[in-house]
């Protein structure tokens, strides 16, 4: 709706300020994208020529590029074994597949479970009254500083005695906990926002406030849940810190995508041109996200749900 | 509901007797079956030995639908008490797993953590504010303090002007989707990822040697000698806000670009009639009516800055005077394990936001709540 409107009240002069506007949009975006792209270019060439010349060379010279790199993340990195009778062997790693899967296994719920919370939450504080509520709502706010560095050692301990280390459960719930003060914060802003007269009209229908989050406030949300719902699934995707501490207890079987791919690099990290191809294989994921979630919160926010 | 309205007859009383056992059984009989199926579900995901597709499709049906299942049980128990009790009830059900999980997972290690700022190294001796004493006396750390005050000016202040910037500029132009996924790219890359990236902008070889770093291939090729960028004081500290603005504004951008859509059509369509010029409109319209989302998107970053620690941690592991405060924390913490310093950084990096909290909560108190 709104974009047809718009389209329509494109004056002649706002023809000729639309190139500007491109040619400006156009030059900050390849600045921006410009590492990325010599990372890409990067990861076909051979290790050899990496550490020779420049990137920006390649597309020049006689180098050539190689799906090498892709190979080894892909399908499991070479090992050397020597036997013996000195006769060189190699042995495929573990594949990234399985962490794929761990990965989605870990982040999916990781998303869902602080995002309902947290609406849950921000509803509470900002349409219903009870005691305590400024002072709770401060402290979630607050929290939002403490460094979750702090909070991995005591947590660690706690989940050693409930046998709760390395285990799914374990690791959406810490997660979770690390997710929230944003999530509330953030949903909050949003939630509390939400005219006035449209819950009055809930509840002169009598709604109870259950139904009235569930069947309104939830659907009227959808772009901030889906703007939060990206940025905790990159967070989670790309964890590495809280991977490590709550799910190495599990060994391999547990490993995630970005754990995988330390792993990649070697012990002395003499292979981290693999690091290149593999940014771009865990990148795949996250991007599909973005680009699946984008038109929810490009669609006009509350376009109309109320009159102004 | 259907009771209500049954004629007064005989054997009435009987029939309401089975219909408060009848509830009571399912009141009790629900949460049971609920609880059992979860608890199956976790056993299953933690011993099985199943393929890894099933252990991945379970594992989202059971966190997933366990959240939603707790939520609708809560809500079913608390339908069945008493009207006054209920009342009372309902914001629990909102905000208390929010408050519990919080409480335990934050809350606690922070309240642990201040106990440990005025404990020694191991944590067993009482040292009064040694430790805060060291914080404000230290060379490095005095160090850190500047460093993540540039942090927090450049960081922040970049972030959200450039996050403005494409914004405004994406939502005029026909390849806003691309120009957006785009921008948003970085934020997609893994820790692991960008510091392999900006490696390669930063790279520096001696003169005379083919630079494989894009910046010092620039400088060369204009004539100039190559830099060590990382290792220039005090500019390196520059060069790795950089990397932060160029992470973060995607975050801002999306955030924003939402607020903007929310800017009623109909109050830009009458300044343009009016004949207001698109500067007039962006500066007197739209940037006062998203001036909330300014301010979220304003503290979020601002607490990222004075977090930061992975992108210091990657680049120079806090060497060459980039030290700041979170790098210094985990360096007290987990390299020289001295707890007592760890926790009392922790605390001061607690102390510096309240005064960004307390602007934020201004507005809080004045809410009309039901």
């Amino acid at each position: 709706m709104s974009e047809i409107k718009k389209r329509k009240s494109l004056n002649p002069e706002g023809q000729s300020s639309g190139i500007v506007v491109n040619a400006v949009l156009l030059f900050l975006v390849i600045i921006w994208t410009i590492p990325t792209f010599g990372i890409l270019v990067t990861s076909f060439r051979a290790k050899d020529n990496v550490f020779a010349t420049g990137w920006w060379q390649a597309l020049s010279d006689d180098s050539g590029f190689t799906l090498e790199n892709y190979g080894q993340v892909l399908a499991g990195r070479d090992y050397k074994l020597k036997s013996d009778s000195n006769n060189n062997s190699s042995v495929k790693g573990d594949n990234m597949a399985g962490a794929f899967l761990n990965s989605i296994s870990v982040t999916v719920p990781a998303v869902v479970i602080p995002i309902l919370i947290a609406a849950f939450a921000a509803y509470g504080f900002a349409w219903l009254d009870f005691p305590g509520r400024k002072p709770l709502f401060i402290l979630i706010v607050a929290l939002l500083v403490v460094p979750l560095q702090i909070s991995l050692i005591p947590v660690l301990r706690d989940y050693q005695k409930l046998k709760l280390n390395g285990t799914y459960l374990g690791i959406w719930l810490a997660h979770t906990g690390f997710g929230l003060p944003l999530a509330t914060y953030l949903l909050f802003n949003y939630i509390s926002t939400i005219p006035r007269s449209i819950l009055e009209s809930a509840f002169i229908d009598g709604a109870s406030h259950f139904t009235t989050f569930i069947r309104l406030i939830l659907p009227l949300s959808v772009p901030a849940l889906a703007s939060f719902a990206i940025f905790q699934f990159l967070w989670v995707w790309n964890d590495m810190l809280v991977a490590l501490v709550f799910l190495s207890g599990a060994g391999a079987k547990m490993q995630v995508v970005t754990v995988r791919l330390l792993n990649l690099i070697g012990s002395r990290g003499q292979d981290w041109q693999l690091l290149t191809s593999g940014a771009f294989i865990s990148m795949i994921l996250p991007l599909t996200v973005f680009l699946a979630l984008q038109k929810f919160f490009i669609r006009g926010l509350m376009a109309g749900s109320v009159k102004e | 509901m259907g009771d209500l309205y049954v004629p007064d007859k005989k054997g009435n009383t009987g029939q309401k007797i089975v219909t408060a056992v009848g509830r009571i059984i399912v009141s009790l009989f629900i949460p049971i079956v609920t609880f059992a199926v979860l608890w199956a579900g976790f056993i299953f995901l933690r011993d099985s030995g199943a393929s890894q597709l099933i252990i991945t499709v379970v594992a989202i049906i059971w966190g997933v639908g366990g959240v939603a299942a707790l939520f609708i049980l809560s809500n079913f128990t608390i339908q069945r008490l008493p009207v006054h009790w209920r009342k009372r009830f309902v914001p629990f059900l909102f905000v208390g797993p929010a408050l519990i999980i919080l409480g335990y997972y934050l809350f606690l290690p922070a309240i642990r953590s201040f106990y440990m700022s005025f404990m020694g190294k191991f944590s067993k001796d009482f040292v009064g504010l040694a430790n805060y004493k060291y914080i404000f006396t230290d060379r490095t750390m005095r160090l850190a303090f500047l460093n993540n005050l540039e942090w927090l000016i450049l960081g922040t202040s970049l972030s959200l002007i450039f996050g403005l910037l494409f914004a405004l500029l994406s939502e005029k132009s026909r390849f806003e989707k691309l120009a957006k996924s785009l921008i948003f790219l970085p934020m997609a890359i893994s820790f692991v990822g960008a510091g392999v990236i900006w490696k390669f902008i930063y790279a520096f070889r001696p003169a005379g040697e083919a630079q494989i770093g894009l910046l010092n291939a620039l400088v060369t090729a204009l004539g100039g000698s190559p830099v060590n960028w990382i290792v220039l004081r005090p500019w390196n500290t520059i060069f790795l806000i950089v990397i932060l603005v160029w992470l973060q504004t995607g975050y801002a951008m999306v955030i924003l670009s939402a607020a903007i859509k929310g800017v009623p059509v109909t109050l830009k369509e009458a300044a343009r009639i009016d004949g207001a010029s698109e500067w007039r409109i962006v500066f007197q319209i739209i940037i006062p009516s998203i001036k909330g989302s300014l301010v979220t998107v304003g503290t979020t970053i601002l607490i990222v800055t004075l977090k930061v620690f992975d992108i210091v941690y990657a680049m120079t592991n806090g060497l060459f005077g980039t030290e700041v405060l979170a790098s210094q924390q985990y360096k007290q913490m987990f390299k020289f394990l001295n707890y007592g310093r760890g926790s009392a950084i922790a605390i001061v990096i607690l102390i510096a936001v309240i005064p960004v909290m307390w602007y934020n909560l201004k507005q809080f108190g004045k809410r009309e709540v039901f």
